[in-house]
């Protein structure tokens, strides 16, 4: 008896933090499609918002798109060498490497952002390129994708598989295309969905690095929210959630899948 | 070519990238902050000036008061949702984790919808009370923004260190006479102090460097990133907004710093 | 606290069977008794419902309807574990690592708000008897495995507990520490002479420590007895295969004689039938030169163990037998000889159901 009163009142709480965090979104959701948020969903159900939003900010969405890629690109080419370079070589050096990396993760992006403005603010035409803001999501987002495959070296024993294939006579390029990034697959799979959701994400440095002409979703996000009326805010905010919550099913998915092994 | 250099190969692409866009802007911004009127001292300004100070205090009492609020409501939540089994679990477990990747403006937006001028908490308010509660656009809507984006991460790190939690040491409590609560006191909760401290830490730490959430909510919200974007934006205070910026990375690095040292994973702010 | 005596309760387990909630049956309906401080072992392969019933008797799982759990007389079936007063020592120990070795060992009377000086002499009591002297402000990682099979074996008994249950607590342990303190446990609960309910998958554990051992199988009790009588009259096949090493022969019965291919076997324990499952211990055989008449067979192969030699012989039987013999002996493979067992020896055992 007691221990079901416990168990009602706990789960009565957690309903309502999940309450908390999921009205909201459903909410914006439901202003979205509705043809006037404040009259209340019988005004009708309307895809005019989300065309409107089409309209004004496809290209700050086909711009997110190409920077999570770009990024990804980036984080993929640097990243898993640098991991293996990183796991292989261990001891200290190695540390340093990974805490220095890591250290974006806990420096407000506000502060990188004015440390790129001032590094690179004069070089005009680096500022008003999509570099600008690449080189900012690839600092950003590099430290998940050396761990993510760092975190999967570190569970099969790559230097065996490398001494293995060694053995074999193969050069350490062969070994690494072969053998090295073949293993590392899960990993390199998880950071890469890390790195573009985080991208595509990316608000704090981003608003500092943006130009009138290099906007991205988060950017507009920002925009339509000081300015547009409510619905097209959400429709907007609709936008961005089917984009992201396919990226974060698969993560969970991936990240299940790894416990059950 | 031998595997040493092999491996220094692989290293160079990361250690190019870090230098010039990470290590090369972060000393510029060291640099910038001593480069205004008042020299070195800029960096005390933070302090000294009564005005920043305020902010700065205000930063801190926002982000202990998350990551008190966010550390009790994620503790309760947690231990539920590990230790117990029934229909509809996975769901609630989804519907608390998904908005881990909400970046700080959509959640700013979240607590327009629920606490803004055509909030639901406003409409419920006024229907019940004729008053209608509006709260998003001052701190303590910043408050209730970070704990929505504190609340995902802090229960996953509850819910993982309560799976790693030994189910005989429960009983073991019990069948020397616990209860219920006895055993949460002397059990379960300092087993769950490493993670507990951690994820603490990184509550703090980003509810210290948020800067999404109070650019969407308004931009004259007393907060520690704000000023450093109004000074640098619409004052053009460069040196000022640079040491800001600097005090607040080194003050959110420390708090992480400590929480990986209790915790050993990784830990990683956002906003 | 009114069932708390020097020597624990008699306890009687009535009717107990768990079925789980997905219908997977743990246990089948099940009767104990256990008398005031006798130690009664669980004994089964994994999977056998032993700790299933540990845990109904420690108030951790409820029986199926129907079930009752009695102390001295008075049912508990409906008392969750804190209202039993069990002492239980966990195959993990389940030592409280925010604490020293002596808070662990204090914790259950702090709960029962014994007093301090109390609860610290009681400590230094049970500190002596288990052997962890000096180590008292130690905490649990600083602890060797043994060390900390003791902790929780002290914490278990430290609240004069009307029974403490034992589940697998040497397990964990490599086999010389687990031998060693198996003697040590063996003393303690003499010493103590406290009801106790032991459970573990090693016969060796059951022999030495049970007054009376509960074999189980799948669910089910498939022998109760002394280590004596489940060794020397196991019930079925799987009591004798489970229990020591058995050779379990199949043959023809030709009055008083087993009829092997190897010759003809006098039995004492015969019954109304001709066909027969027997049970013939290996170091209940004997090895003599080949008889005239009698059982003979050929030396396959002899492992030699230092203080005896296993001997397996062909064409004795339906089956080639395993023979622990001295290691006096010698035998060589190939070389044909007698065996002479004890009509007594050889247990016929009902055949498979």
């Amino acid at each position: 008896m007691r221990d079901r009163i416990i168990f009602i009142l706990q789960l009565l709480f957690t309903l309502l933090v999940a309450a908390f965090l999921a009205v909201p979104a459903a909410l914006s959701i439901a202003a979205g499609v509705t043809v006037n948020y404040f009259r209340g969903i019988q005004s009708g159900i309307t895809l005019q918002w989300v065309a409107q939003v089409w309209e004004l900010y496809a290209g700050t969405i086909m711009a997110s798109i190409l920077i999570a890629l770009g990024t990804l690109a980036v984080t993929l080419v640097v990243g898993i060498p640098a991991a293996y370079a990183l796991y292989v070589r261990g001891g200290r050096l190695a540390r340093l490497v990974e805490e220095i990396i890591t250290l974006p993760l806990a420096i407000p992006g506000l502060a990188i952002a004015l440390a790129l403005l001032l590094t690179y603010g004069g070089f005009g035409s680096f500022r008003r390129s999509w570099l600008f803001i690449l080189a900012g999501h690839v600092i950003f987002t590099m430290p998940f994708m050396v761990r993510s495959v760092m975190a999967v070296f570190a569970t099969i024993d790559v230097k065996s598989l490398d001494e293995g294939a060694a053995s074999l006579g193969a050069a350490p390029w062969r070994r690494f295309i072969d053998v090295i990034v073949p293993n590392a697959a899960p990993g390199i799979l998880a950071g890469s969905l890390m790195v573009v959701t985080l991208s595509l994400g990316e608000f704090n440095l981003t608003w500092m690095l943006h130009t009138p002409l290099t906007k991205t979703l988060p950017v507009g996000l920002a925009d339509s929210y000081a300015s547009m009326r409510l619905e097209v805010a959400s429709a907007y905010t609709l936008i961005f959630f089917v984009m992201i919550i396919p990226l974060l099913v698969a993560m969970q998915w991936i990240g299940e899948r790894g416990n059950l092994r | 070519m031998s595997h040493i250099s092999f491996v220094r190969l692989c290293l160079l692409p990361l250690a190019s990238v870090t230098a010039a866009f990470f290590l090369l802007p972060m000393a510029r911004l060291l640099l910038a902050g001593s480069e205004g009127p008042r020299g070195l001292a800029e960096y005390l300004a933070i302090i000294l000036e009564p005005r920043y100070r305020t902010t700065l205090l205000n930063t801190l009492v926002l982000a202990a008061a998350t990551t008190v609020a966010t550390l009790i409501i994620a503790t309760i939540a947690g231990l539920f949702l590990q230790r117990q089994r029934f229909p509809g679990r996975t769901i609630l477990v989804a519907i608390l984790t998904f908005p881990l990747a909400f970046p700080g403006v959509v959640v700013g937006f979240m607590i327009i919808l629920l606490a803004g001028r055509q909030g639901l908490i406003g409409e419920v308010s006024s229907r019940l009370t004729g008053d209608k509660l509006v709260f998003a656009y001052s701190i303590h809507g910043l408050f209730l923004g970070y704990l929505y984006f504190s609340i995902p991460r802090v229960i996953l790190t509850i819910m993982a260190a309560a799976q790693k939690l030994d189910p005989g040491l429960e009983e073991a409590a019990r069948s020397l006479g616990a209860s219920p609560w006895a055993v949460l006191r002397d059990v379960i909760l300092p087993a769950l102090t490493p993670a507990l401290i951690a994820s603490g830490a990184i509550a703090f730490a980003t509810a210290m460097g948020a800067f999404g959430t109070a650019f969407t909510l308004a931009t004259n919200i007393d907060v520690l990133p704000m000023l450093i974007y109004t000074e640098f934006t619409l004052a053009g205070n460069l040196a000022t907004s640079a040491a800001l910026s600097v005090g607040l990375g080194v003050m959110t690095w420390l708090m992480l710093a400590l929480a990986r040292s209790f915790a050993g994973s990784s830990v990683a702010a956002a906003g | 606290m009114s069932t708390m005596t020097r020597h624990g309760a008699a306890l009687k387990v009535e009717n107990c069977g768990k079925t789980f909630a997905d219908g997977t049956c743990a246990l089948a309906r099940a009767t104990l008794d256990i008398a005031q401080s006798e130690t009664l072992v669980l004994l089964g392969p994994s999977g056998c419902g032993k700790t299933t019933l540990l845990r109904i008797v420690a108030g951790l799982e409820n029986p199926d309807a129907g079930g009752r759990v009695l102390f001295d007389g008075k049912d508990l079936t409906r008392q969750p574990i804190e209202k039993r007063n069990v002492g239980m020592v966990f195959q993990s120990y389940a030592l409280f690592p925010n604490m020293t070795v002596a808070d662990n060992i204090g914790y259950g009377l702090k709960i029962r708000g014994v007093k301090r000086a109390e609860r610290a002499a009681r400590v230094a009591e049970l500190v002596v008897l288990t052997n962890l002297g000096g180590l008292e402000d130690r905490r649990i990682d600083q602890l060797s495995g043994g060390q900390r099979q003791r902790v929780a074996l002290a914490r278990a008994v430290a609240i004069r507990p009307s029974v403490l249950l034992l589940d697998e607590p040497l397990t964990a342990l490599d086999a010389a520490l687990r031998e060693r303190l198996r003697g040590e446990l063996n003393s303690l609960l003499r010493t103590l002479g406290i009801t106790a309910i032991y459970v573990t998958h090693d016969q060796a554990e059951a022999m030495e420590l049970g007054d009376r051992i509960v074999v189980m199988r799948k669910g089910a009790i498939a022998q109760i007895g002394t280590p004596r009588e489940i060794y020397f009259t196991p019930a079925d096949r799987f009591v004798a295969e489970f229990v020591g090493a058995a050779n379990i022969i199949e043959a023809p019965i030709d009055g008083t004689h087993l009829v092997l291919p190897g010759g003809r076997q006098p039995i004492a324990d015969s019954g109304p039938r001709n066909q027969a499952v027997a049970m013939v211990r290996p170091e209940t055989i004997g090895i003599v030169e080949a008889p005239a008449s009698g059982l003979t067979g050929v030396v396959d192969s002899v492992r030699f163990a230092g203080d005896r030699q296993r001997i397996i012989v062909r064409g004795a039987a339906s089956i080639p037998l395993t023979v622990d013999a001295p290691n006096t002996i010698k035998v060589h493979a190939g070389e044909r000889i007698g065996l002479s067992i004890e009509p007594n020896s050889i247990r016929l055992l009902p055949a498979e159901g």
